[in-house]
């Protein structure tokens, strides 16, 4: 794993909220590689700077000091709306809290990454059912997410983070809604579908039911990476 | 990205609907106000628009409005018709009198003499009979909404339809009696009362104790003469004062304007609508788009372009303004048209009324689109992190 290609390079990242007494030093210089068909796990106590992190390597934030660069490309050096379309062709996001939208059907939220890349409406929700099929709710397409459990809506929103073949994907506390069984479940249908090789997973979690499924995992504490442990090492 | 935007607006029913019907309230205010309002400054002006032919008034200097009848000596008649490009002039009564039906019962109504030569401002739309058959003995023409209205006969069956006045029907004004030669159709007065048209000489004959009769002289000026310069020397010439058709409308209106508080009223009522409309669904609409804001991050940190968030948002105030709007016009217009047929007063709906009250609408729409708009512009992607 450790020789493929840097698909995220992060040097010296610094990040601070706030000015003059209000400042908050979320990152105080992090450095960090994340190769391309890798599943990095970013670990830490609360408030130690683990979502700033995934947040400006997805390029929804901007970092104070230092560089970062996805697949050799610098956000900051892209002018603001190729920005938003490279975060649009490029990326997919798991959230926590899901965030489907209520009024739309299961294939019409997965289908959403598709629209927002101007894919036309049919092919994109014939692809998203198709996305659907793979994480096993071929049954729900027409459903909305209220019909659904915590469990099917998280699969809902991997379908809709893997719909546009992204090669990067960003989870922030994926399986903090669920219960263990449901969490493992989640993550083996994240995992069995996103390492496809060259893609590459950034997963920020408390869960340490879940640190199994990674590739190598970051500790975070105040800012820092503390240190960054191979799976392999620990699996004994 | 449009269609999912418009499913947002209609799967939250309840906001969905609470901005429809406010703007379909406010549409019908801004709409049905304004409306009466032009109805009634209409019918003020009633009585020169339906006289065609004279292009000059000429009345007594004090007379205030087309109501405030002054009468002059007849003799002034002649004194108009020696001005100095003055083609013709006749005289015109314009009077107050009581009508007796056949059961006994009066009616205040509206009284016009017509030049008996010439019948020179008489109704130019008749429904029953010809205008020229006012020189028939004791003849008179009622107009449409009186014959059917306050002047129809009583229905010979308790509780019956009256039966509305026709041709060869006998009244009596002032004890003398009157046959129904013609009806008309003329613009209702504001208090709805019916006109009857005669000669100037039946009139004179019907309303005995008035002294003077002349109200107006009706003139036209000669061609190649403009009608504000005669109506200028008119003035000049015989101490009265004369006045173009317009001229003695603007007049009119102006009086209704600045001694009534008509304008205030429903100025009043329509600002309320306007505002009411502006807050209400500016309010629920600006909601509608909080609720969504973590929606709208989502899409923003997906990476849609702010462009189109823009047109989304505004799509969704267009389609509550437009949707709303055409229930609120709707609503107003089947008002309008139910009480078209009826002879009482209603309302005007105009394409001017449409369109200013739908510019107000799409005003309303705007200003909450653009304040949701800014909302959304100004949200950080990275919100979508945040529990
Ligand atoms: N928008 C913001 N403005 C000011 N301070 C912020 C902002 N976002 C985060 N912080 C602060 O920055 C620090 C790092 O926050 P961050 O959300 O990255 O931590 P985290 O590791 O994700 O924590 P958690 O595990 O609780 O989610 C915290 O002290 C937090 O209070
Ligand atoms: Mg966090």
């Amino acid at each position: 794993m450790s020789q493929t290609t840097p698909a995220i390079r992060c040097n010296g990242i610094k990040k601070v909220y706030g000015t003059g007494d209000t400042q908050v030093h979320a990152l105080r210089g992090v450095d960090l590689e994340v190769h391309a068909g890798e599943l990095l796990m970013l670990v830490g106590p609360s408030g130690c700077g683990k979502t700033t992190l995934i947040s400006i390597i997805a390029g929804i934030l901007d970092q104070t000091e230092g560089d970062c660069s996805l697949f050799g490309q610098d956000f900051r050096q892209l002018p603001p709306a190729e920005r938003v379309r490279y975060r649009g062709k490029h990326i997919g996001f798991v959230f926590q809290a899901f965030n489907l939208i209520p009024t739309l059907t299961v294939a019409e939220n997965t289908a959403i990454p598709l629209l927002i890349n101007g894919e036309k409406r049919e092919k994109a929700i014939a692809r998203a059912i198709q996305c659907l099929e793979e994480v096993g709710l071929g049954s729900k397409v027409d459903a909305f997410p209220s019909q659904l459990s915590g469990g099917q809506q998280q699969r809902v929103a991997i379908a809709r983070a893997l719909v546009h073949d992204p090669k990067l994907v960003v989870c922030d506390e994926p399986t903090s809604a669920l219960d263990h069984q449901t969490g493992t479940k989640v993550m083996e249908v994240l995992k069995g579908l996103a390492m496809d090789g060259k893609r590459s997973l950034v997963i920020v979690t408390h869960d340490a039911r879940i640190f199994e499924f990674a590739d190598r995992i970051a500790h975070m504490d105040d800012g820092h990476i503390e240190r960054v442990e191979a799976r392999a090492a620990q699996d004994n | 990205m449009f269609r999912v935007a418009l499913k947002m607006l209609f799967g939250d029913r309840g906001k969905y609907l609470g901005i429809v019907i406010g703007i379909a309230l406010a549409s019908v205010l801004m709409i049905n106000q304004p409306g009466i309002m032009i109805s009634i400054l209409k019918t003020v002006n009633g009585l020169i628009n339906d006289v065609s032919g004279p292009d000059l008034w000429v009345m007594d200097p004090m007379v205030k409005n087309v109501d405030d009848v002054k009468p002059m000596q007849d003799t002034q008649l002649y004194r108009v018709r020696g001005v100095k490009g003055v083609a013709w002039a006749v005289p015109f009564y314009k009077g107050s009198t009581k009508v007796r039906m056949s059961n006994g019962e009066t009616v205040q109504s509206v009284m016009v003499g017509l030049d008996d030569a010439t019948l020179i401002g008489g109704p130019t739309e008749m429904l029953q009979g010809r205008l020229a058959d006012l020189r028939e003995p004791d003849g008179i023409i009622v107009d449409k909404a009186g014959a059917e209205g306050r002047l129809a006969k009583p229905s010979p069956q308790p509780g019956g339809k009256p039966i509305p006045l026709k041709v060869g029907d006998t009244l009596e004004i002032n004890d003398q009696r009157a046959v129904v030669v013609g009806i008309a159709r003329a613009t209702q007065t504001f208090a709805s009362q019916p006109t009857i048209y005669t000669t100037y000489g039946r009139a004179k004959s019907y309303a005995l104790s008035e002294r003077k009769m002349l109200s107006y002289v009706l003139a036209k000026a000669q061609a190649g003469e403009s009608p504000e310069v005669v109506a200028r020397r008119i003035t000049h010439d015989t101490g009265l004062r004369g006045l173009t058709s317009e001229e003695f409308k603007q007049k009119n209106l102006d009086y209704m304007i600045h001694n009534t508080s008509i304008i205030v009223n429903f100025g009043f009522v329509v600002l309320i609508g306007f505002i009411v409309g502006a807050a209400v669904t500016g309010q629920i609409f600006y909601n509608f788009t909080l609720d969504n804001l973590r929606h709208f991050g989502v899409f923003k940190a997906m990476g849609t372009p702010d462009s189109v968030l823009r047109r989304m948002i505004l799509l969704q105030a267009l389609v509550v303004g437009f949707i709303g709007f055409g229930l609120g016009a709707g609503i107003t217009g089947t008002f309008a048209a139910m009480k078209a047929n009826s002879t009482d007063l209603s309302m005007t709906l105009n394409w001017q009324l449409l369109s200013a009250s739908g510019a107000a609408v799409l005003l309303i729409v705007l200003m909450a689109a653009l304040i949701s708009i800014r909302k959304v512009m100004k949200l950080e992607p990275a919100i979508v992190f945040k529990g």
